[in-house]
């Protein structure tokens, strides 16, 4: 996105550098994290260039650190009992909410989806729809999943026997690195409907959406720590999110696309905890991003839930 | 009043007929090692051998893997779902027919009295059976696809490693939903109770079960090792330790091999002082001491309400001092032998640990035989949180008491381990309960009971108790693939 792009947020033009019609100095944004509902800088200080896909300068993104990971993970656990805890009607209607304030930011959104993506405005507004249509549908599963995927028992004895999906945790998440914003919406999503709390590792050379996402997020009803995002090197910040003791799963999509990023030493890192892994799309070793336009099945769902099997006797 | 004395009422041996040396079941088939040693199984009540065992090399295990491959591609992979269904009903009925043959093997190889051999491990492993049977030609219901459209798929070979504890049952939690869904199996059961397993390679060459569907390999850790990490399994399937559990974890990162893990775990079992207390007793004395404390998830924890504790020790003390301790082969046993030297140190070490960080120790007035490996029924008492015998899995006869004042220093006591797998409440409070297993992370919860399973009912863990599910819909999950794979 050009300098002047920005602007203004209600007009998706790629409009020329400053002009004399125009003398306005542009208010540029600070792009920090997001942790526990505030936007620090990382603890580190540090930050480091983002660039659009023509290689132009968009903005210095915050460089995320292993304390800023431990930061998150500490946010995200606090804020799970009470979102595990929430009715699933009250989640629901949360991440529909989110569905809401994106789609009064879509212009936004699609300027920095085509400028991270290197997309036409046209497809990044198609980008920015499916990303909004994802949040939808996720929200819609909330007070579904337990009557599917739960259920009664038919034991053989006097004994009242139910099952039920209850949130594993804390899950971490690599994002996609390609698909900045809707790839980011279809791994975070299905984390949090359920009511786990999450810890994403965002594009590392296209952070800028997320963090707009974010900002929706601060506005919405997310409550804080729900969904805590770090930017900066995923090689850097993924391996103390794997080895973390307080994190229950790790979403590898960010994998994919990622030279320095090792899949299987992220995988045997969580094992120390017997962390729940969803592992990259591909065969054998490889890791490829997939298509994050389709519709989405149960299985990104299923991968951060537990079941629960509760017994009680029956008896007069 | 007199005790009440029992007379003895001992289960014949003349039902079983134990081979003196045994091969490894492949192919369908009983055959000689290629490059493997043996062992011998003892029984632990009486540190008598039972009979010698083959422990399978690598090129064992390659062969067991190929004939499973081969069935899994050709007659197995070809068979319609309702043909597959009809063998899991035969093996079903096989035993049923043979549940006394099985009942008193368990009994003599694993030392669990003949009471839970007959009672509990052979009808349910039968029912597991009878349940999954049905399953093999209604995938297509199980909800299994998530919505993606594809059908469930079997994932190919699955390799199986299974503990002492429940051997027959084990090996049928394992077995009956990996051939429901059309996979073939290499099984390992454990080195100290192997024999089960042999009787069950006999119960699939009269089922006619086609050969290379199920293949039992016998071996050591080393054995189970090597086929955890054999290229040509699909899928593992593992219930034991958590050490090892995360050992498979690591050994399968970064491949396309899944994982079913069922593990460790200290089970809280948590009576309210509204409980109805003689019933809870029951419920305490069934979580920690059937089957000798040998149970995953076992009530190993019992944290009491503090206005009650004394009561309930008390009364738990009284009802201890009934338990018949003793011949696993008697009718009238409650508690039987220790599996193995092995873990009798380990029950002994760990309880001379919680001795000296402070807990009292209580052993119930019983005398035990002298062959054999035996250890009294144990109750600590003063057991804070920070004491090894409240964090550790002791896997033996040995509970830990702890208190609490209110259902919310309950639930942090009870979730304050790194397993989850099981819980017990005891309340007369019906929304106490249903808070209660709301906040207890915990794969399975009894409320009012405790230690029931059934084929229809998933088991399995939160934490580091594992992943995956057994039994029931759930258990299925662990067995296909829809080919989403994310």
């Amino acid at each position: 996105m050009s300098p002047a792009a920005r602007r203004t947020v209600t007009t998706p033009s790629t409009a020329a550098p400053n002009t004399v019609a125009d003398p306005r100095i542009e208010v540029r944004k600070t792009y920090k994290l997001y942790i526990d509902g505030a936007f620090p800088r990382s603890e580190s200080g540090r930050t480091y260039e983002v660039r659009d896909s023509h290689d132009r300068f968009l903005a210095n993104a915050a460089m995320g650190s292993r304390k800023d990971a431990r930061d998150a993970v500490v946010a995200a656990r606090g804020a799970f009992g009470k979102w595990a805890g929430a009715t699933a009607y009250n989640r629901g209607q949360v991440l529909y909410r989110v569905a809401e304030l994106m789609e009064g930011r879509r212009a936004q959104f699609a300027i920095e989806v085509a400028a991270a993506e290197g997309l036409t405005t046209a497809r990044a507004d198609t980008v920015v729809s499916q990303a909004i249509d994802r949040w939808v549908w996720y929200a819609g599963w909330s007070d579904k999943l337990a009557q599917v995927l739960g259920g009664v028992n038919p034991v053989a004895g006097p004994y009242f026997n139910i099952s039920a999906p209850e949130p594993t945790g804390v899950v971490a998440a690599l994002a996609p690195q390609r698909s900045s914003l809707l790839g980011l919406v279809s791994v975070l999503a299905p984390i949090v409907v359920s009511g786990n709390t999450a810890v994403v590792l965002t594009s590392e050379n296209r952070p800028l959406p997320a963090v707009t996402l974010c900002e929706v997020l601060a506005t919405s009803d997310v409550p804080a720590g729900v969904i805590n995002v770090i930017t900066g090197r995923t090689a850097e910040v993924a391996p103390w999110l794997a080895t973390h003791q307080d994190v229950n799963a790790i979403d590898l999509a960010g994998a994919a696309e990622s030279d320095d990023v090792v899949w299987a030493e992220l995988e045997r890192a969580g094992a120390e905890n017997l962390k729940r892994v969803l592992r990259p799309a591909g065969a054998g070793t490889d890791a490829v991003e997939p298509d994050w336009s389709r519709t989405p099945d149960l299985t990104r769902l299923k991968a951060y839930l537990e079941t629960k099997t509760v017994w009680h006797p029956k008896g007069r | 009043m007199a005790k009440f004395e029992y007379a003895p009422a001992p289960e014949s041996r003349a039902v079983v007929s134990i081979r003196p040396s045994n091969g490894l079941f492949i192919g369908g088939e009983f055959v000689e090692s290629i490059d493997g040693a043996s062992f011998k199984t003892i029984n632990p009540a009486s540190e008598e051998v039972l009979a010698e065992v083959t422990e399978a090399g690598e090129a064992d295990i390659d062969s067991a893997v190929r004939a499973a491959r081969k069935a899994f591609e050709g007659s197995w992979g070809g068979l319609p779902g309702a043909e597959r269904g009809k063998y899991l009903f035969r093996i079903a009925r096989l035993l049923q027919e043979r549940a006394r043959e099985f009942g008193v093997l368990e009994t003599l190889d694993n030392g669990k009295p003949i009471k839970e051999s007959r009672d509990v491990d052979i009808p349910l492993a039968a029912a597991h059976f009878f349940y999954h049977a049905g399953w093999a030609d209604k995938l297509e219901h199980a909800g299994l696809s998530g919505g993606s459209g594809r059908s469930p798929k079997p994932l190919g070979v699955v390799g199986q490693v299974i503990p002492w504890n429940f051997p027959l049952l084990m090996l049928s939690w394992k077995i009956a939903p990996a051939l429901a869904a059309g996979n073939t199996v290499v099984l390992k059961p454990s080195k100290t109770t192997p024999l089960t397993a042999l009787l069950f390679a006999e119960v699939c060459q009269q089922a006619d079960l086609p050969a290379g569907v199920v293949n039992i390999l016998t071996g050591t850790g080393r054995t189970g090792a090597h086929l955890i990490r054999h290229p040509g399994v699909d899928k593992i399937a593992f219930t034991g330790s958590t050490e090892v559990g995360k050992d498979i974890a690591r050994s399968i990162a970064g491949t396309r091999k899944r994982a079913t893990l069922e593990l460790g775990g200290k089970a809280a079992n948590i009576v309210f002082d509204d409980a109805a207390i003689d019933e809870a007793v029951e419920g305490i004395v069934n979580g920690i001491f059937f089957n000798q404390g040998h149970v995953c998830c076992a009530g190993s924890r019992l944290l009491v309400q503090e206005n009650v504790a004394d009561d309930v020790i008390m009364r738990l003390k009284r009802r201890l001092g009934t338990l018949r301790v003793g011949d696993p082969m008697d009718k009238n046993t409650d508690v039987g032998a220790i599996n193995s030297a092995a873990q009798l140190a380990r029950i002994r070490e760990l309880s001379d640990i919680g001795e000296s960080e402070g807990a009292t120790r209580w052993t119930a007035p019983c005398v035990l035989p002298e062959r054999g490996f035996w250890f009294a029924p144990t109750v600590f008492t003063e057991v804070s949180q920070s004491h090894r015998i409240a964090q550790e899995e002791v896997f033996g006869p040995v509970l830990s008491v702890l208190t609490f004042r209110t259902p919310q220093e309950a639930v942090a006591k009870a979730n304050n381990t790194p397993y989850g797998l099981s819980a017990g409440i005891w309340t007369e409070k019906g929304s106490r309960i249903l808070w209660m297993a709301d906040q207890l992370r915990a794969g399975v919860v009894w409320a009012n009971t405790f230690n029931r399973f059934d084929p229809t009912s998933p088991f399995g863990g939160y934490k580091e108790s594992g992943y995956g599910r057994e039994g029931g819909r759930h258990g299925l999950e662990g067995y296909v693939t829809t080919g989403a794979d994310q």
